[in-house]
C-alpha cells in the first residue's frame, strides 16, 4: 500500500524518484514514532523514570527538602531489623491472601447466581456494580461510621438481638481492625470479580448443560467439568488483577485506620507513606515501596506462565 | 490478546441469553432458597453502606447519637442541614470543581494519546509494535503505591507541587495503558478493507484515523472515557501526596483530611460529603451501564 501511494504522484511516465522527505512521510516506522509520541512521553516521564528514580532513592538517605547521598543498602538493613516493617509485610500478605480468596469465592458464587434466569436481571446486574463505581475513600468513610466504637449500627443491632452486651471495638482492637478492613476490601472487590466472571459465564452455551444433564451429570459435575474449565482463563486474569490491586492497596486502610491501632493494620503501602511523606524520610519510604516490587513481579510471573501454558495446551495462536 | 475466541462467541451467546434454558425444571420453592434468598442477602450487604450514608446525611444530630429513643434504621424529621452546611459553609464546591477539572483534563489527554498509540500499534504495524503493546500492558500493572514517593520529587522538581495540574499530568500514566488496550481491541474489529480503500483514494493516515477509525470506534471511546473518568475520581494516593493547601484538594482527600476534627457531630456532614461526592459517578454510571461493563470486561479479556 505504501508503495502504491508513493508512486501515485508519479503520473508522468518519466522515472520519478520521490524525495527523501516524501518517502519518509509515508514510512510506517517514522509515522509510528509520531503516533506513539504523546503516550510514550507520559509513560516515560511519569512512570518509567519515577520507577527507576524510586529504586535509586531507596539507596540514598534523601529527606524532604534535602537531596540525599548514596548510602548503599543501609535503608534495607535498617528495615531488615525493623519489626514494624515485617509486621507490615505480614499484614499485606494476610490482607491479600484472605481478601482475594474470599472475593474469588463470593464473586464466583454471585456470578453464578446472576447468570440464572430471573426477572429484572439487567437492573440487578447494574446495581451489583455500584460499590465498585463509588470512590473507595467515600465508601470507606461510610464503613468508618458503621465501625464507629460508640454508635456502630452493627453493635447496636447485635445488642438488640441479645447476642452481645457491649459495643464491639471494630477499629480499636488489632485483630478486629484487620478483619474490619479486610471485610471492607471484600465488599468493594466482589462486584468486580462477579461482573467480569459473569461476562465469561455468558459465553458458555446452555446446550452444554442440557447435554450434560441428559447424560446424568449432577449440579456439581456440571460446574466442575463445564463451567470451571471454560472459565479458567478469565479467572486467572481477574484474580491477577484482584491480587495486584489488593496487595498495593492504600486508600481503604488509610481512610479507615491510618495503619493503627499500634501499626496492626499497616500495609507496606501505608507504611511507605507514613515513613516517606509524613516523617519525611523519602529514602526509607522508597525502600519500602521498592520491597513491594519482587512480590508484584512474582504474582505477575505466576499468572503469565499460567496463561502461556494454557495457550500451549489449547494450541491457540490468536491475536 | 488471549481470548479472541471468547469474544467472537459472545454475540451468539448473548442472543440466547434470555432463553429459559433448563430453568423451567426448577420449582419455585427451590428457586427461592437457591437463588432469590442468597441474592437478596448479598444485595442487602452490598447496598447497606449507601443506605446508611444517605440516611445519616439527612438525620438531625440528636437522632444520630441517641439510638434508644429513635430507631436508628429510620429518620423521623429529615433535615438538609448537613448538606447545606457542606455546600455553603465549607469549600466543598471548590473541591468538587477541582475533582471534575482534574478528571476531565486527565481523561481527555489520555484518550487522545491512547487513540494515537492504539492506532499505531494495531494498524501501522511498525517494527516492534507487539513489544510496545506488551510494554504498555506492563505499565498497567505498575501500581501508584510504589511510584508516589519518586513522583513527589519529580513533581517538586518541575515546580508543580500543590497544583491540580500535577494530577492532570500524572493520572494519564494510570489511564493510558488501560485505554490503549481497550481501544486496540476495538480498532482490531474495524475492517482493514475500509482503510485500504481510503489509502487508494489518497487519504493520509491522519485522515483515515479521524474520518474512519475514530467515528467507528465511538462506543469504545465512550467506554474508555467513562472508565478513565471513574478512575480519576477514585484516585487517592497521588492527590494526597501532591496537594497540600485546602482549596486545591480533590473530594476524596478533602473528605479524609478536612472533616476529621474529633467532633461527634461531624458524621452528618461527613456522610453528606461522601454522598454528594459519589452521586456524579453513580448518575454517569446509570446512563452508561453497558459501556462501563464492556470497558471493565474488555480490559480483562484482552
Amino acid at each position: 500500500m505504501t508503495t502504491l501511494q508513493t508512486s501515485a504522484p508519479a503520473q508522468a511516465p518519466t522515472a520519478y524518484t520521490p524525495s527523501l522527505w516524501a518517502r519518509l512521510k509515508v514510512n510506517r516506522n517514522w509515522m509510528a514514532v509520531w503516533f506513539m509520541l504523546p503516550a510514550a512521553a507520559f509513560l516515560i516521564l511519569f512512570l518509567a523514570y519515577p520507577l527507576g528514580l524510586g529504586v535509586w532513592m531507596s539507596f540514598t538517605d534523601e529527606r524532604i527538602g534535602r537531596t540525599g547521598v548514596f548510602v548503599g543498602l543501609e535503608n534495607y538493613q535498617w528495615l531488615w531489623d525493623d519489626s514494624i516493617f515485617w509486621l507490615s509485610v505480614f499484614n499485606t500478605l494476610l490482607y491479600t491472601i484472605v481478601a482475594s480468596a474470599i472475593k474469588f469465592v463470593i464473586g464466583l458464587y454471585l456470578a453464578l447466581l446472576l447468570n440464572r434466569h430471573m426477572p429484572f436481571k439487567a437492573i440487578i446486574r447494574s446495581i451489583v456494580l455500584i460499590p465498585f463505581i463509588v470512590p473507595t475513600v467515600l465508601s470507606a468513610i461510610a464503613f468508618w461510621w458503621i465501625y464507629d466504637s460508640q454508635f456502630s449500627i452493627i453493635s447496636w443491632s447485635l445488642i438488640k438481638m441479645g447476642l452481645i452486651d457491649h459495643n464491639i471495638n471494630f477499629l480499636g482492637d488489632a485483630n478486629m481492625a484487620r478483619g474490619s478492613v479486610i471485610f471492607a476490601n471484600i465488599w468493594r472487590g466482589v462486584p468486580f470479580v462477579a461482573i467480569t466472571l459473569l461476562a465469561g459465564l455468558q459465553t458458555v452455551s446452555p446446550s452444554l448443560y442440557e447435554a450434560a444433564t441428559l447424560d446424568g451429570a449432577t449440579n456439581w459435575q456440571r460446574f466442575r467439568f463445564i463451567t470451571y474449565p471454560i472459565l479458567t482463563p478469565i479467572i486467572a486474569v481477574v484474580m491477577t488483577f484482584s491480587v495486584l490491586f489488593t496487595f498495593t492497596d492504600f486508600q481503604l486502610v488509610w481512610a479507615l485506620t491510618r495503619g493503627g491501632p499500634v501499626n496492626a493494620t499497616h500495609l507496606m503501602a501505608t507504611l511507605s507513606y507514613q515513613r516517606g511523606i509524613i516523617s519525611g524520610r523519602l529514602g526509607e519510604g522508597a525502600a519500602i515501596a521498592t520491597a513491594m516490587i519482587p512480590f508484584l513481579a512474582a504474582a505477575i510471573a505466576i499468572s503469565w506462565f499460567g496463561m502461556q501454558r494454557r495457550k500451549w495446551q489449547q494450541g491457540s495462536n490468536n491475536d | 490478546m488471549t481470548d479472541h475466541a471468547l469474544q467472537t462467541k459472545a454475540p451468539a451467546a448473548s442472543q440466547n441469553d434470555d432463553s429459559d434454558g433448563m430453568s423451567y425444571l426448577e420449582s419455585l420453592p427451590r428457586r427461592l432458597v437457591t437463588l432469590y434468598l442468597p441474592l437478596f442477602i448479598i444485595l442487602v450487604v452490598l447496598l447497606f453502606p449507601f443506605y446508611w450514608m444517605g440516611l445519616t446525611s439527612i438525620k438531625p444530630d440528636e437522632q444520630l447519637i441517641d439510638m434508644e429513643k429513635y430507631n436508628p434504621f429510620w429518620v423521623v424529621h429529615p433535615t438538609f442541614k448537613h448538606i447545606s452546611k457542606l455546600l455553603f459553609e465549607t469549600q466543598y464546591p471548590r473541591w468538587l470543581w477541582n475533582t471534575m477539572y482534574v478528571a476531565v483534563g486527565a481523561t481527555t489527554l489520555s484518550i487522545a494519546a491512547s487513540v494515537l498509540a492504539a492506532y499505531a500499534i494495531v494498524r501501522l504495524r511498525f517494527k516492534g509494535a507487539e513489544a510496545v503493546g506488551v510494554l504498555i500492558f506492563f505499565a498497567y500493572l505498575v501500581p501508584p503505591s510504589i511510584l508516589f514517593i519518586p513522583l513527589a520529587s519529580v513533581i517538586q522538581a518541575y515546580g508543580l507541587f500543590d497544583s491540580p495540574l500535577s494530577l492532570i499530568l500524572v493520572y494519564p500514566t494510570l489511564l493510558i495503558p488501560f485505554s490503549t488496550w481497550l481501544l486496540m481491541g476495538y480498532f482490531k474489529t474495524i475492517p482493514y478493507e475500509l482503510e485500504e480503500c481510503a489509502l487508494i483514494d489518497g487519504a493520509s493516515r491522519w485522515q483515515i484515523l479521524t474520518k474512519i477509525v475514530v467515528p467507528l470506534a465511538v462506543p469504545g471511546l465512550i467506554s474508555a472515557f467513562i472508565f478513565s473518568f471513574t478512575l480519576c475520581w477514585n484516585e487517592f494516593i497521588y492527590a494526597l501526596t501532591f496537594l497540600q493547601s485546602t482549596p486545591n484538594k480533590t473530594v476524596p482527600v478533602a473528605i479524609v483530611n478536612e472533616f476529621v476534627d474529633g467532633d461527634i457531630y461531624k458524621w452528618g456532614s461527613l456522610m453528606a460529603g461522601a454522598l454528594v461526592g459519589s452521586l456524579p459517578l453513580v448518575i454517569l454510571y446509570a446512563f452508561f451501564v453497558e459501556h462501563y461493563v464492556s470497558a471493565m470486561t474488555g480490559a480483562v479479556k484482552e
